[in-house]
């Protein structure tokens, strides 16, 4: 082992050096990695800006994650506080600000390990649904931290179906307030972050009632605890809702409401306002707020699913050239896990995955930032397809990814199973992004819905937004394909999955229609639909995935050193994706079971071909140790010296546990009886 | 507390008499009484009451079940339980369906002692350690060093002049990493490691090696040993690392059983020992019913809170519809539902064939075992992998309340995964049934007939005759029949063994190494394994059907073993339509039948859970609770969390207001 050459037990003396079976990967790379990374970070300066904000958090101790993974969630709580409040002092001291250039490096660099996330939502709130003096009177307020806030939606019996939200805000004319209440138990605001320990105010969603008529949900400002001791406000229950699969650091939380009075002006009112005499005044359209409403899910995609996912990777895959493991070759030393097809058939896909989820949120910002210009010029046209959008790729990219990020956990074994290979903690961190900002099966549905809806129109000759005209367009009813290096063409698999993606929408609608007109109630028919809807949806962010990675490197045409190795990429995502769901190509004969071999045979050969890249292709994603904070992961792939010294420092070895003197000591000696 | 109306009025609407289930599961009535009779001797029992784990730090929840492992190993004795059964079923529920310090000791440690000790080593180790003054544990996995045996590290040579073995770890990789109750608990290992002596490698052997200090419990000189810190689950576990330097024992501690070194250091061959087999197929067996359990418990919590949870509108104007009424929810639960009958049928029977083969053993006639071995590895591997996926798929089936930690998924979830990992890792343990598919698969072809599991390989030689594809044989598939669906199973299993089979030959053909073909067709038999494995499944699900006597219960588990049979072909359908086994239009029908399934599965979709009879405390889960009243009990839950403590967090005095004051 390499171990062996460099010494044994010296502490800390081999942790820098390069383990040579990762350094001997990086020799033999198709590809200058600096480049890459440059490319993928948009431009060599923006690579040296990020690596500047990356290094000065990661020179600040007051930023360390080291003992991360012993902490309670107490401690865990107390130092994401800690952090958020120093991040202050830091961002003056280096004159970053809100609006500038570094600050999305920052998030990034504390990988999200910090407090007052839900106080930024609070403020994009009152900024957007605020009217002029709210504003005024209240970010300024927040900016400052004078108050901390939160945003307080989803209740314990709702989430999803806004609609179905039970919390009441009644006007009384009398006193000129707003009586907030949670009539129930399930209208228990429950799941906000923040809001268990932390914050002081919180914009609450609630039925608004004037004079005995509801006029359905509104935002309202409501202080919770005092600003001068952080006591509860009176009528006012508050509190954690206890541990969570991940986000211990936050303190998500119940909040309960009994009369609890604000004044009129504490209702957001830039849209809406109830007028003094109790005259509910509408104005203006709401559906730029819908707008911002998706773009939070797009928004979420790069740093909560796609860098998680390219840590997963960049871990997964430096072990797996480190990690040797029986034998190939008869008399040859063991080899090391990642030259096993089975193992090459886990990781790769996932790392072309990372590729094309990078470049699909590249794709999915820039259309966004279109549409964000038209509805500025008040033009709306673009809004169906935006919110489809949304709600489609933020569904498939996180379930695709968390997938991903769970098959490089169990890919590296045993010790993937240690939280200090860092991996349980991405999974179960990303895993949460396929419930919030919506569920992922209701996102889908949305989806289809505006998918049949186009393809109707589509099919009666109606104008369809640029992105699924493909629904009417005529394909060749066969995959022209003769031999398993045609499959290695982008327009033969990009049609494949275009063909496949008309196919299912087609074959839904066509089914809806046949139940209506059989005399099913639309609702009841919708539902009886729904595994296929949901199903037509994600095949067609698919095929637009698969599109955008195939578009992206042919745009590549300058840089053909990494153009080749991303097309190889680009190869592998698409042929994966006919590999895993091979009976929906095969369905209607478009491709056949000849063509299927061939697919299969191509893939299996790019596995070998990307291999040889494979750990030049997860350095360029230029994470730094302190950010991956894993011990199978470093740089220098010393992963079993890491993985020795990392546990000594456990509090279960160096603190003495009473369990010895209370329980095993009576137990060796027989005294238990005394117990 | 009342009972939540939605469930009781689910439980009243169900079609046959859950009770009855319960015993099919159990393997009798008597055995549900005799299992609930000690659910009841631990559940009553105030010794086994603490604390919600989720609110103990680790440290906590280790001294937590140091403490019931204590007073279980006394009770079990005081009560004079011994049936294998029955202290198992014991130990879970003094557990919770939890790992133990003490799993080692008793599941490893005094069996081993049992079978490859000498009477004489007995006699010094047994009753110590079965008076629990030894505890030991099995250290084999080295920090470097899994599934592949041979590659461990750790040496034990024989110094004659003092009769002693000299124990080194001589790397960073040799140290024993994760063997459980080594961080902290034990006082003694058995300690694998390479055996030299006269100057040659003897290849691997068993040491007991004490490793602390009886009384101080400190450790040994030379021994250094602890805790490998944090993990995803196994909370209550001291997974333990052993690091020895020049660490000697005497030459009595080599357990000596088979293989012996005498005081000269002359070494004296073990005779051949196949009932290690044995003892893989017992434990791979255990994990296929852990598969089950847990899936089970998964789907109990989720399909008990999808009929009580209420969301959005499926007709306009009605009231929120309980959300297991949504097709796409009963799509994501129901085929786990049917998949976890079929894993606990499959459990039972292997279970059952082993017991039955070493009654065999002892006489002497061990030919059914290498392939009840080669059956068991695979289907350890295919349980586990789609129970850890089908675990977090109820889990997410919970929405955002099934991510927090009162929902208990996770707790199963993160105790569960591991399995697809110890006793042999799965893709290694697909492979090992691949090689036995490829050997019965080489043996048709030259002419001689395979038995068992395997035996429709032997139709492979009869189509041979004709020039045709094995796939292109037309099976005449009826959707509604699970035997004509085990034949379509079967068709595949054959197909994708004949297609790995092939795609290896000609690697060779292409002149490359044994190794190097077998590496580079490894995806192809892994998916053979997996068909063999399936179609075992579905073979064994309808078998089953056959054997149940009560009417109402037969129609629901035909339900079941439909949707199960047919919910893989949709979910495979590439492999049925490229081999010709069904057609597009039967495939559509099959899509079809498995949506009318799911609708005609769900009034008796809680009576189904309810079956499983888990035990609320055994559950430990808010969201699963038998009486359904779920928010009521998540907001007293979430009262006692650590945060919620004293009504203004620490924090606040420390960071908050200082930084409120500055600005």
């Amino acid at each position: 082992m390499a171990l062996m050459e460099t010494g044994k037990y010296s502490q800390g003396s081999v942790l820098g050096s390069v383990n040579p079976d990762l350094a001997s990967e990086r020799q033999t790379a198709s590809f200058s990695v600096e480049k890459l990374t440059a490319w993928l970070d948009g431009g060599a300066e923006h690579t040296r800006l990020r690596r500047a904000v990356v290094e000065a958090i990661e020179r600040d101790p007051a930023f360390s994650r080291e003992n991360q993974y012993f902490q309670s969630q107490n401690e865990r709580y107390e130092a994401a506080v800690r952090k958020a409040v120093h991040l202050q002092k830091k961002m003056d001291e280096m004159g970053w600000t809100d609006n500038g250039p570094e600050f999305k490096y920052i998030y990034r660099a504390l990988s999200g390990d910090l407090a007052f996330l839900l106080h930024r939502i609070f403020i994009r709130s009152i900024s957007m649904l605020g009217s002029d003096k709210q504003i005024a009177k209240w970010i300024p307020l927040a900016t400052q931290y004078q108050l901390i806030g939160s945003y307080a939606q989803t209740e314990l019996g709702h989430g999803t179906y806004l609609q179905g939200l039970e919390t009441t805000a009644v006007f009384d004319i009398t006193t000129q307030e707003f009586v907030l209440n949670t009539p129930n138990i399930s209208a228990m605001k429950w799941w906000p972050g923040d809001m268990g320990r932390s914050a002081t105010h919180t914009v609450v969603f609630a039925q608004l009632y004037v004079k005995g008529k509801c006029y359905g949900l509104h935002p309202f400002i409501v202080q919770i605890r005092s600003l001068q001791d952080h006591s509860l406000c009176p009528g006012i229950t508050a509190g954690d809702i206890g541990p969570k699969m991940n986000f211990e650091h936050i303190d998500n939380g119940y909040l309960m409401l009994q009369n609890v009075r604000v004044p009129r002006e504490n209702m957001l009112s830039k849209f809406c306002e109830v007028q003094p005499d109790g005259t509910y005044v509408r104005r203006g359209s709401q559906k730029i707020n819908y707008f911002t409403m998706t773009t939070v899910r797009i928004s979420l995609i790069l740093d909560e699913v796609v860098i998680p996912l390219m840590k997963a990777c960049t871990i997964a895959i430096r072990y797996s050239v480190v990690r040797r493991q029986s034998k190939l070759k008869p008399g040859e030393q063991e080899a090391k896990i990642l030259d096993y097809q089975t193992q090459q058939e886990k990781l790769l896909p996932q790392l072309a995955a990372a590729y094309a989820f990078y470049f699909i949120n590249d794709y999915l910002q820039e259309l966004f930032n279109r549409g964000y210009r038209e509805i500025q010029r008040k033009n709306f046209d673009m809004l169906p397809e935006l919110h489809a959008f949304s709600s489609g790729f933020k569904a498939m990219v996180t379930q695709y990814s968390t997938s991903a990020v769970e098959i490089c956990l169990r890919a590296c074994g045993g010790h993937g199973y240690s939280l200090l290979s860092g991996l349980p903690s991405l999974y179960t961190k990303i895993v949460a992004s396929c419930i919030y900002e919506g569920e992922n099966t209701i996102l889908f549905l949305q989806t289809a819905r505006f998918l049949i809806k186009c393809f109707m129109a589509a099919s009666t000759g109606q104008p369809v937004p640029p992105s699924v005209t493909y629904l009417a367009a005529v394909t060749p009813e066969k995959c022209p394909a003769k031999n398993k290096l045609d499959f290695l063409s982008p327009d033969i698999y990009t049609e494949a999955y275009q063909h496949m993606a008309a196919r299912l929408i087609n074959s839904t609608a066509a089914k809806l229609q046949d139940l209506i007109q059989s005399g099913v109630k639309k609702h009841d028919a919708w539902n009886q639909c729904t595994v296929q809807l949901a199903q037509a949806a994600k095949a067609h962010c698919h095929y637009i995935t698969v599109k955008n990675f195939a578009e992206t490197v042919e745009k590549l045409e300058t840089q053909p050193g990494i153009q080749k190795i991303m097309k190889h990429l680009c190869d592998l995502f698409a042929l994966h994706g006919i590999f895993s769901n091979a009976g929906v190509f095969l369905h209607d004969g478009y491709i056949s079971g000849a063509q299927m071999d061939m697919v299969t045979a191509s893939y299996l050969d790019l596995l070998a071909v990307i291999r040889k890249d494979a750990v030049p292709l997860v350095d360029a994603f230029d994470f730094t140790d302190k950010t991956l904070n894993s011990a199978l992961g470093s740089y220098d792939g010393q992963v079993y010296q890491r993985l020795y010294e990392w546990a000594q420092k456990s509090p279960t070895n160096k603190q003495m546990s009473p369990a010895y003197e209370r329980y095993l000591k009576p137990l060796l000696h027989k005294t238990l009886s005394k117990l | 507390m009342m009972m939540n109306a939605d469930l009781r009025r689910e439980r009243a609407a169900a079609t046959f008499q859950p009770e009855l289930l319960t015993h099919i599961l159990d393997g009798g009535a008597e055995r549900t009484r005799r299992r609930k009779e000690i659910e009841a001797l631990v559940i009553n029992d105030p010794d086994f009451q603490h604390e919600d784990l989720n609110f103990l730090s680790r440290s906590q929840r280790y001294e937590q079940a140091i403490r019931k492992s204590s007073l279980m190993v006394m009770k079990l004795r005081e009560y004079g339980i011994t049936d294998p059964d029955e202290i198992y079923w014991f130990k879970s529920f003094v557990h919770r369906g939890r790992p133990e310090p003490l799993d080692l000791h008793l599941g490893m440690f005094l069996p081993t002692l049992l079978t490859q000790a000498t009477p004489e080593q007995q006699d010094r180790f047994f009753m110590p350690a079965w008076n629990l003054e030894i505890i030991g544990t099995y250290a084999q996995t080295e920090m470097g060093h899994g599934t592949h045996l041979r590659g461990l590290e750790t040496t034990a040579t024989y110094d004659p002049a003092t009769q002693e073995f000299i124990l080194n770890s001589p790397t960073v990789t040799s140290i024993k990493w994760w063997p459980g109750g080594l961080g902290k608990t034990s006082n003694h290992a058995i300690v694998l490691a390479q055996l030299y002596t006269q100057g040659q490698c003897k290849g691997l052997h068993a040491f007991i090696v004490p490793i602390r200090q009886l009384g101080t419990h400190e450790p040994l000189p030379g021994i250094t040993v602890g805790d490998i810190g944090p993990k995803f689950g196994y909370d209550e576990m001291d997974n333990g690392y052993l690091k020895m330097d020049n660490f000697r024992i005497p030459r009595e501690n080599m357990l000596m059983k088979y293989a012996q070194v005498e005081p000269d250091g002359t070494y004296v061959k073990p005779l051949s020992d196949k009932l290690t087999y044995g003892t893989m197929v017992f434990i791979r067996s255990l994990i296929v019913g852990d598969s089950a359990r847990s899936l089970s418990r998964a789907c109990t919590i989720a399909i008990r809170y999808s009929a009580v949870r209420h969301q959005s509108e499926l007709k306009p104007g009605e009231p929120e519809p309980q959300i297991l009424d949504y097709q796409t929810q009963q799509y994501k639960l129901f085929p786990l539902l049917a998949t976890a009958y079929a894993f606990h049928f499959v459990g039972a029977y292997i279970k059952d064939t082993y017991h039955r083969i070493s009654g065999d053993i002892h006489e002497g006639d061990l030919s059914e075992l290498p392939e009840l071995h080669a059956l068991t590895a695979g289907l350890k591997a295919f349980t586990s992998w789609t129970a850890n996926a089908g675990i977090e798929e109820c889990r997410m089936a919970c929405g955002g309340h099934g991510y927090s930690r009162c929902s208990g998924i996770p707790d199963i979830y993160v105790t569960f995964t591991p399995s697809c990992t110890y006793e042999g890792e799965n893709t290694v343990m697909m492979l090992q049934t691949a090689r036995f598919l490829v050997k019965s698969y080489t043996q048709v072809s030259s002419g001689q007939q395979v038995t068992g599991m395997v035996s429709y390989l032997n139709d492979l030689s009869r189509q041979r005759i004709q020039p045709q594809h094995v796939a292109a044989r037309s099976v005449a598939v009826r959707i509604n029949d699970p035997v004509s669906l085990v034949e379509a199973y079967k068709a595949r299993a054959a197909r994708l063994v004949e297609a790995a089979a092939k795609n290896l030959q000609a690697e060779l053909n292409h002149r490359k190494s044994k190794e190097d073909a077998w590496n580079r067709t490894s995806v192809d038999l892994v998916r053979a394994s997996e068909a063999h494995c399936h179609y075992v499944i579905v073979k064994l699900f309808t078998a089953k059907l056959a054997e149940i006597s009560n009417a109402a219960v037969r129609a629901v588990l035909t339900e079941l073993c439909l949707l199960y049979a047919l919910y893989g072909i949709s979910k495979n359908t590439g492999d049925f339509l490229q081999a010709g086994i069904l057609t597009d239009a039967q495939i559509t029908q099959v899509n079809q039948r498995v949506k009318e399934l799911l609708a005609i599965i769900r009034p008796n979709a809680v009576a189904l859970v309810d079956s499983f009879d888990f035990h609320d405390v055994h559950l430990g889960s808010v969201l699963g609770r038998y009486d359904g009243n779920v928010y009521e009990n998540m907001f007293e839950w979430a009262k006692k969390s650590p945060l919620n403590k004293r009504e203004v967090h620490e924090s606040f005095h420390k960071h908050l207001k200082p930084m409120q004051s500055k600005l």
